[in-house]
């Protein structure tokens, strides 16, 4: 667990509890609405999606070009759109580079391919570290680079959200897509894995 | 603002400490949070640079003390009373004021799937001048205001370059205060790491930003 949740003050859930009652008495919000928004990023909005992009860029040759050239449309072909993945931008990991995204200004996160971020993403030590010391933070991570490996670093700092493409893992030429998907991890398309495991995915 | 949400390159906030199977609300007041702030900016009486802005002015220790969530939610306070949807008397009683009508309608549960599918680009059709292009060097201004901008300290003064132009995109810095768009070129720009951290970074390695053509001046 990060850090900084150990800290929250205890009466935050009361706090919220009586502000969304606020609300919904002024007639602000719906609560229906509310459950709605909740069950689309709890339960239908996830890392499965970018998953499924980086499987089908894996078998398919063409729609890689196309999601290294134009991010936003080649994902919006799977029917991944909308909010915070309006201006996606994809960038492939190769035997001698490393991309690794972070959002150093607040939590910046491609929600319509990886859902919510996770509580990591969102911590300060990963918002401080990762740009002045990706090595460090991937090697806690347990991640080991190759010393011909460069590690590039993306920002998130506008409205552009970035989707690592990972590498191919080597044997598995005869995986189909649906196979291929289940290999690929969230950690993976952050950048905070490098190699993908071919056993149960986690 | 040089506030404490910008974190980039500081120390002594601890390791990365990942969480197995982790659940994407750890309480039910988190959950809450995320879907309040959502369903009340369909009313469309602020912005997302606003709602950033709203976070940054939380008061830094407050800020690392209430985690993601509690910060969202304290900004969100205050954002809702500047906007005019609460008063604080509202809030500290947790009872509608008498005599205000109650607004409709609010956003339905109906309208959800629309709402997250469709999102709200920043990119815009307005034209505007590009004085920059992929491969130029440039300078990331030294900038250092009150308000929101999304230029964070550790590139400001740094050299970088040009690898991308995205396009035109609305300018948080005005946004965020209700002044106005400003659309304009958002650029790709790639900062080598001893740019920006020195010669003890390694030298292979660059960290890449999207900066908007204010932020930027072209050298050489």
């Amino acid at each position: 667990m990060a850090p900084e949740r150990d800290e929250i003050p205890s009466d935050l859930a009361l706090r919220v509890q009586a502000l969304e009652s606020l609300l919904i008495e002024k007639g602000i919000v719906d609560k229906a609405a509310l459950d709605a928004l909740v069950d689309t990023y709890e339960n239908r909005i996830g890392p499965r999606n970018g998953a499924r992009v980086v499987a089908r860029a894996w078998v398919d040759a063409e729609y890689k070009r196309r999601l290294l050239d134009d991010a936003s449309a080649a994902i919006a072909e799977l029917g991944f759109t909308g909010m915070q993945g309006e201006h996606m931008v994809a960038v492939e990991n190769t035997p001698t580079v490393h991309n690794i995204v972070v959002c150093t200004l607040c939590s910046c996160y491609p929600w319509p391919v990886l859902g919510l971020p996770p509580a990591w993403y969102k911590s300060p030590a990963y918002r401080a570290r990762a740009v002045i010391d990706p090595r460090g933070v991937l090697r806690e991570l347990g991640v080991h680079l190759k010393d011909d490996v460069a590690v590039r670093v993306w920002d998130s700092n506008a409205e552009v959200r970035y989707l690592v493409l990972p590498q191919r893992p080597a044997g598995t030429e005869q995986l189909n897509e649906e196979a291929l998907a289940r290999l690929v991890t969230r950690d993976a398309m952050v950048g905070v894995v490098r190699e993908l495991e071919l056993g149960e995915p986690a | 603002m040089n506030g404490i949400h910008d974190m980039g390159g500081m120390h002594g906030m601890g390791v990365v400490r990942t969480e197995l199977d982790e659940p994407v609300f750890h309480a039910e007041w988190e959950a809450r949070v995320f879907a309040l702030r959502r369903a009340a900016g369909a009313w469309r009486r602020w912005n997302i640079d606003a709602m950033r802005h709203s976070v940054e002015r939380v008061p830094p220790a407050e800020y690392l003390a209430a985690g993601y969530f509690g910060r969202q939610f304290l900004g969100f306070i205050e954002l809702l009373i500047e906007r005019g949807f609460v008063t604080r008397a509202e809030i500290e009683s947790g009872r509608p004021a008498p005599g205000v009508p109650r607004l409709s309608p609010p956003l339905q549960a109906d309208d959800v799937a629309q709402l997250v599918a469709r999102g709200a680009p920043s990119s815009r059709a307005t034209p505007a001048a590009s004085r920059l292009r992929v491969g130029q060097s440039v300078r990331a201004r030294d900038l250092n205001p009150l308000g929101h901008t999304r230029l964070p300290r550790y590139v400001r003064g740094r050299h970088g370059t040009v690898i991308r132009d995205h396009g035109v995109f609305v300018f948080p810095d005005t946004n965020a205060q209700f002044r106005g768009e400003q659309p304009q070129h958002l650029y790709g720009i790639r900062f080598g790491a001893r740019e920006l951290w020195g010669e003890g970074a390694d030298a292979r390695d660059a960290v890449y930003l999207d900066l908007w053509e204010d932020y930027l001046e072209a050298i050489g």
